[in-house]
């Protein structure tokens, strides 16, 4: 029974590829992302960018704010918790959301354990940097997998130098032979299973989204070139100065993401990109919490 | 035999792959100009119908696609492909390419918790697995649209002339019966 439930969450995610899901922090916002295009929205208080500027511990939002988002819009709403926080993840069944992401983004509420995502009927989706961590996430029940990124920042290099990682890793363990998995499966502290479905599928057991510092259309269909299923388009669209056109846009771009004409066209006129902050300017990693 | 698979947003590799196991050709339609050649049969897969309704519009497929169901061209769509077909939808009043003489409703089964997989009866196939993701059913039929499976009384799966639809997920399972149904509707309409 579980582990159909597993499947059915799992193929979930397989609805949403090709597809951008958008954060939002209320339902008129929830709205234009709907209309731009969005195949889900993930509702939260603040926007990762102004939890980076705010400081101070970041907790999963307002049960009332997300059924808010819930009732204005037909698509699939997400939602956050802090990691290894079961409770909110309970909390956040108990409202019927339709994926949880246990994310670095808020502050960890557990630093050695992440959730018994198992013991859930809805789905998780989790952050990972490498393809150790994907499969950690995926063994304790995650349905879904994005690249970590650096939320908040309007830099791609991080989900980029992720994709990249999980996918050498991947590239790696396929052209091994079948007794070396099992020292892969030490390695990488995951199932013998788990490292044997990627030996011959050459792929995730589950839908992989590129997320953290997506900004441009450029750059959702980069993420997409790069093996990426869909994109997470975080800070990126309503911290720019066309949040409508910009959505579209990326929408569009994630769509036809290998042909540079389209593209082109894509990227013009779009208003300013939200501004950004280098990775080396910032001080807090969060792509860092929960391996 | 090429059938093309509609790859604006969704589960569209599931259906290439299904195809792939019939040894049936396909390709992806992100733009117009992949329907410039001819082609036989078309499926509309599974993914959210407010993207592919705003895509299909905004790409300018919209016309040139409904100009080819109307004038015969067979298309099978699951899920959101049954929302893009839907003359009429129960709970949304934004509908798509409207060809065929269904009523649907979106979501019907409530949120990701809702969903479920079943075993039922498929009319001149016998049982088969289907699974439904937030998925839609077919309140009622018209004119000479015909019901081609239930499920605790709604209707799951209908056919009008040219067109299939289904509110579950044939291209999820390994199950290729429904597809191969869709094929001989192609083969049938060159003999």
């Amino acid at each position: 029974m579980k582990n159909e439930r597993w499947e059915l969450n799992k193929n979930l995610a397989q609805m949403l590829k090709g597809g951008v899901i958008m954060d939002v922090t209320t339902p008129e916002q929830a709205k234009i992302a709907e209309a731009a295009g969005a195949c889900a929205v993930m509702a939260l208080e603040r926007i990762p960018a102004d939890i980076r500027a705010a400081g101070g511990v970041s907790r999963m939002s307002d049960p009332k704010m997300i059924r808010g988002i819930q009732a204005a819009v037909s698509i699939p709403v997400m939602a956050k918790c802090r990691i290894g926080h079961f409770t909110e993840a309970q909390i956040l069944e108990a409202i019927e959301i339709d994926y949880i992401d246990e994310s670095e983004v808020l502050s960890p509420a557990d630093n050695k354990y992440h959730i018994d995502k198992t013991k859930f009927n809805v789905p998780f989706v989790c952050g990972a940097k490498d393809l150790g961590e994907a499969l950690r996430r995926i063994n304790e029940g995650a349905a879904m997998i994005r690249t970590k990124g650096e939320p908040g920042t309007g830099d791609v290099v991080q989900a980029v130098r992720h994709m990249r990682m999980i996918q050498r890793e991947i590239r790696r363990i396929t052209s091994m032979s079948e007794d070396e998995i099992f020292d892969v499966a030490k390695e990488l502290q995951v199932p013998y299973d788990l490292v044997l479905y990627v030996h011959e599928n050459g792929k995730l057991p589950v839908v992989n989204f590129a997320a953290g510092g997506v900004a441009t259309p450029a750059d959702a269909a980069l993420m997409m070139q790069l093996g990426a299923e869909g994109v997470f388009v975080g800070s990126g669209i309503f911290k720019s100065g066309n949040p409508e056109k910009r959505a579209s846009a990326i929408v569009k771009a994630v769509t036809n993401f290998k042909d540079a004409k389209v593209l082109a066209e894509l990227s013009q006129d779009l208003g300013e990109a939200m501004v950004g902050i280098n990775e080396q300017e910032i001080e807090l990693l969060m792509a860092e919490r929960g391996k | 035999m090429r059938v093309g698979i509609l790859a604006l947003q969704g589960a569209f590799i599931e259906h290439k792959y299904t195809l792939d196991a019939l040894h049936i050709e396909s390709f992806e339609i992100r733009q117009k100009k992949d329907i410039q050649t001819e082609f036989d049969g078309l499926i509309i897969p599974g993914g959210e119908s407010t993207v592919m309704g705003k895509l299909l519009r905004e790409l300018k497929l919209f016309d040139p696609i409904k100009e080819l169901i109307a004038q015969g061209l067979p298309v099978f769509g699951t899920c959101a492909g049954l929302l893009l077909l839907a003359k009429d939808i129960e709970n949304d009043d934004k509908l798509h390419l409207a060809t065929m003489d269904i009523v649907a409703k979106r979501n019907a089964y409530g949120r990701q918790l809702g969903s479920f997989t079943i075993e039922e009866n498929f009319q001149g196939i016998g049982k088969i697995p289907m699974i439904f993701i937030r998925a839609p059913y077919i309140n009622s039929v018209q004119d000479d649209a015909e019901v081609l499976a239930t499920v605790n009384g709604k209707i799951v799966a209908a056919k009008q002339k040219n067109q299939l639809v289904t509110a579950f997920h044939p291209e999820l399972t390994q199950d290729i019966s429904v597809h191969k149904y869709f094929v001989e509707m192609i083969r049938r309409k060159h003999s």
